[in-house]
């Protein structure tokens, strides 16, 4: 994170506080992680028999059980999914399919920020350990109180869903609970701790502010995070197991137990997916806040705030946002190792136009991410030094960009396939596969990282023997990754076949982030003991404050698209493979159609938000104290 | 005030611009596949041919991934005479099928795609012998026995092949409803095993293990089974064949057992072997 903010250098902690601090990070980390393993780990013999080891056949006599407690259940014939016919589901005047997309968007939406939010907090809380200065302690204080509100909505939105769903597709959420069963307390129990967490980490931000207390607090924090992801992974499972069923036969009769049911091929890329998206997402919607109390003032010191702290907002959800594609590549190979079908429905089925108006989305997002940074050099007065690469990185945005935008069979008349000789333009036909897309996407994301470099450059003299040597070993990194992502793309995009095609997309995924692992090492490592220049924050043109509310409106409609898709590609099943959806909403909509309910659920979470920002504004008001006569 | 109306113009222009983006793209619905009621009676061999195209190219979803190169995800299909290719196909050493005609071939690469695997096609790390192709008699798509004829007959058309799949006739029509009702009843589930040469036959244990012999087929011969393992061994040995391999053999053994058996199919197994002293 950019510490170029307007305080003084704090003083060093001693070694004794930085060894509790270690010890406190390793403790901590080693609880994470440990959970992920636990959680990671392939199930044991034993549990893999469990769902059928002490069956007795029938008419046989009793042979001994491994476990005498099991339940008689084990002996209950397996139930198969149900298979509702159309005058199963309530009908109610409206569509059951548009309340069920609003409900679960928002629930969704408010859900990631809620989760995201206490991640970066408890980071920002810790680098404020570090460094021992309170503005960082500051502002994830305020970052916490501007998204208390959203807990509560979040679970407004939950149990509406719950609800709609149980009145609306009762068959479905019968079998469902049927599948999860005791899994669903486990997520309410989850639910109290968070809740617990939550209150206590953040009533308790100023009783335990320094200290030993201070690690007390850090705690409750690490608990309220842990808490918040394990909620999340499991509400997951429901998503994946309606996605790629695991632990149920052909029939959707269950016959593993309720870790095999949960992990099906599709959860693990979905909670990382998930995991990164909400981060972003979190970091984007934060800094809209901040941008809108930056343009509602003129007093230069709040400006000053922030101005920093829409940068580190906007710093969080870019920084988040580049790994996205990658876990995003992740979960679409997932997809189609467990049905090409699936996959294909997605990516090159009726579906696949929707990815036009995905690029377009992030296209929106780099383009206001680079034009954020660019604008924010005008804080440094080193900055001059690097402001003419700007436009030669705007020129490689706007033209990927137009590349991924690019489709690749167009909407023409019969006169104008004629005039063509054929349905693909010979050169935008060739620019709307994924060979072009794929170099696209990763040279964007490299030129971004490269805006991103030079902006943390900008107020930095490196004072190392071997600074020009360091610099010419990053521009030999930049070129040989840039020709590495058109090489792969273009050769094994155009000359070989689809398996190829794949592959290469891998190694050009690599290039991008050796780039970026490659950038962060070697500026920590130039930039060690630099000259820093002087930076003014709050000096950034308004206009730049706009990129960060760009952010999170895109950034919602991209979640919306995406979520849509997800769903979407279960195509006629509630359970894909194992439950039909027969209800008069069985049908994939126009792309129009989903376009207006994204906007719709758009439109309603900025709504909310807005509530919430000025819910978290008012308590921090205080109104004045009537005159005498009355007037206030 | 004024800050608040501007970023909330900019905000909702910006949405509105994303959602003009949509109506700007071909506006198509996706249909859940509808049941087609065909009068078999009236029904000739242009309409079957015309059934089958109009299935290879929605229901069926075929041509999801059999494209031309380099569009395709599976070998084209509409740009190759079948008919010829499964003659070849059918000559091929790497053949391992059972079908005996061009047909054939063709009803087994829908029901079983990984009998024949063309080469680079097959599932990544499988070296083409699996296919990624789901069979296409089973869920998400269950296509009919005599939907299925009618692609083989459209296939065999539309390159000038005589078509040799029969027209169904309204007895094979009776039979496939009632399977089709037997499939959709809510309670139906695979028929289980009711005796344990049913139940060995049903998962084939044969076809890798000598049941009366220690002859080494696939898998170790069984004779003796039950002296070298004991029940929850053997059940293990089942349910999850990869935790212990017997010295001196690959892990070969299908590991989704436990998800097909029924308890009452693995009991009468694990107690059949048990007794092979």
């Amino acid at each position: 994170m950019n510490d170029k903010h307007p305080s003084n250098q704090p003083e060093r902690p001693s070694t004794q506080i930085r060894w509790r601090h270690r010890l406190w990070i390793a403790l901590s980390m080693l609880l994470l992680v440990s959970g992920w393993v636990q959680a990671a780990e392939e199930s044991t013999t034993l549990n893999s028999i469990t769902p059928i080891g002490v069956v007795q056949v029938a008419g046989e006599p009793l042979i001994a059980k491994i476990t005498p407690d099991i339940a008689d259940g084990d002996t209950a014939e397996p139930i198969a999914a149900p298979r509702p016919s159309r005058s199963d589901y309530p009908n109610i005047g409206v569509s059951s399919r548009a309340i069920v997309w609003i409900l679960a968007q928002l629930h969704l939406f408010f859900a990631a920020l809620v989760l995201a939010v206490p991640l970066f907090v408890l980071m920002i809380e810790l680098l404020g350990v570090y460094t021992g200065d309170e503005r960082y302690d500051n502002m994830a204080y305020e970052f916490m109180k501007i998204s208390l509100t959203g807990f509560s909505i979040t679970a407004i939105f939950g149990g509406s869903l719950a609800l709609a769903l149980f009145v609306l597709y009762p068959d479905f959420m019968g079998y469902m609970m049927h599948v999860f069963g005791a899994q669903v307390l486990v997520y309410a129990i989850f639910f109290f701790l968070e809740s617990f967490f939550l209150y206590t980490y953040y009533y308790g931000w100023n009783a335990f502010r320094y200290g030993n207390l201070k690690w007390v607090h850090l705690s409750l924090g690490l608990m309220l995070n842990a808490s918040g992801l394990t909620i999340m992974v499991l509400a997951n499972s429901w998503a994946t197991f309606m996605m790629a069923p695991s632990g149920v036969n052909e029939v959707g009769a269950v016959v593993g137990n309720i870790w095999e049911i949960m992990k099906g091929p599709l959860w693990n890329p979905i909670n990382l997916h998930r995991f990164i998206a909400n981060i972003a997402f979190g970091g984007a919607v934060v800094g809209a806040y901040a941008a809108f109390k930056f343009l509602s003032t003129n007093d230069p010191v709040r400006r000053a705030h922030y101005d920093w702290m829409g940068y580190t907002s906007n710093f969080i959800a870019i920084l988040a946002f580049l790994p996205l594609p990658f876990a995003g590549y992740w979960l679409m190979a997932e997809i189609y190792a467990y049905s090409q079908q699936m996959g294909i429905t997605a990516m090159g089925g009726i579906l696949a136009w929707l990815f036009i108006v995905q690029a377009v989305l992030i296209g929106t997002i780099l383009l206001a991410g680079n034009f954020y940074l660019w604008a924010g050099m005008s804080r440094t007065d080193g900055s001059d030094r690097y402001k003419g690469l700007i436009k030669y990185i705007a020129v490689v945005l706007v033209v990927c960009f137009l590349i991924w935008v690019t489709p690749h069979t167009l909407i023409l008349s019969a006169s104008e396939i004629s005039l063509l000789g054929g349905s693909h333009h010979h050169i935008l036909g060739p620019l709307g596969i994924m060979p072009a897309k794929n170099v696209a996407v990763n040279l964007m994301l490299v030129a971004t990282f490269l805006s991103f470099q030079l902006y943390r450059r900008s107020d930095k003299v490196a004072t190392v023997s071997w600074a020009p040597m360091g610099n010419a070993l990053m521009v030999a990194i930049y070129v040989v990754a840039i020709v590495n992502i058109i090489f792969l793309g273009v050769y094994y995009g155009y000359f070989t076949n689809t398996v190829y095609k794949v592959g290469s997309s891998v190694v050009q995924v690599a290039s991008t982030l050796v780039v970026i692992i490659a950038g962060i090492i070697l500026d920590t490592l130039m930039f060690r003991n630099a000259k820093t220049l002087p930076s003014h924050w709050g000096r950034i043109p308004d206009r730049a404050q706009y990129a960060l509310f760009a952010l999170p409106i895109a950034f919602t409609w991209l979640m919306g698209l995406m979520g849509y898709v997800r769903s979407s590609v279960k195509t006629h099943w509630h359970v894909y493979t194992v439950m039909k959806d027969n209800s008069p909403d069985n049908f994939i909509p126009t792309i129009a159609y989903a376009g207006n309910m994204i906007t719709i659920v758009t439109v309603l979470f900025l709504l909310c938000v807005l509530f919430m920002f000025w819910v978290a504004n008012l308590s921090s008001t205080r109104q004045a104290k009537p005159a005498a006569g009355g007037a206030v | 005030m004024k800050v608040l109306l501007k970023t909330l113009g900019f905000s909702l222009a910006l949405t509105l611009l994303f959602t003009f983006v949509t109506y700007l793209l071909p506006q198509v619905e996706g249909e859940a596949p509808v049941e087609k009621e065909v009068d078999l009676s009236s029904l000739t061999m242009d309409d079957f041919i015309t059934l089958g195209e109009d299935l290879f190219n929605n229901k069926g979803t075929c041509t999801l991934c059999h494209k031309p190169a380099p569009l395709g995800r599976a070998p084209d299909i509409q740009g190759t005479d079948m008919v010829t290719l499964s003659d070849e196909r059918l000559a091929d050493q790497r053949y391992q099928g059972e079908a005996k005609d061009a047909a054939g071939y063709m009803l087994e690469s829908m029901l079983d795609p990984s009998r024949y695997v063309v080469a680079t096609w097959g599932k990544k790390g499988t070296n083409d012998s699996e296919s990624p192709m789901p069979a296409i008699d089973k869920p998400p798509i269950e296509l009919s026995a005599i939907e299925m004829d009618a692609i083989i007959a459209y296939l065999q058309a539309k390159d000038g092949n005589d078509v040799t799949v029969a027209l169904p006739s309204p007895e094979d029509a009776a039979s496939v409803a009632s399977t089709d009702q037997k499939a959709s009843d809510a309670t139906a589930l695979p028929a289980p095993a009711t005796t344990v040469e049913e139940a060995l036959g049903k998962y084939a244990c044969n076809a890798c293990h000598a049941m009366d012999s220690s002859d080494t087929l696939v898998g170790p011969g069984l004779v003796d089974v039950g002296t070298r393992l004991s029940k929850e061994d053997i059940r293990q040995s089942i349910v999850d064949p990869n935790a212990v391999i017997a010295e001196g053999f690959a892990a070969a053994m299908p590991a989704d057992f436990a998800a097909k058996m029924t308890v009452k199919e693995l009991d009468m197994i694990v107690a059949y072997l048990l007794e092979k002293k």
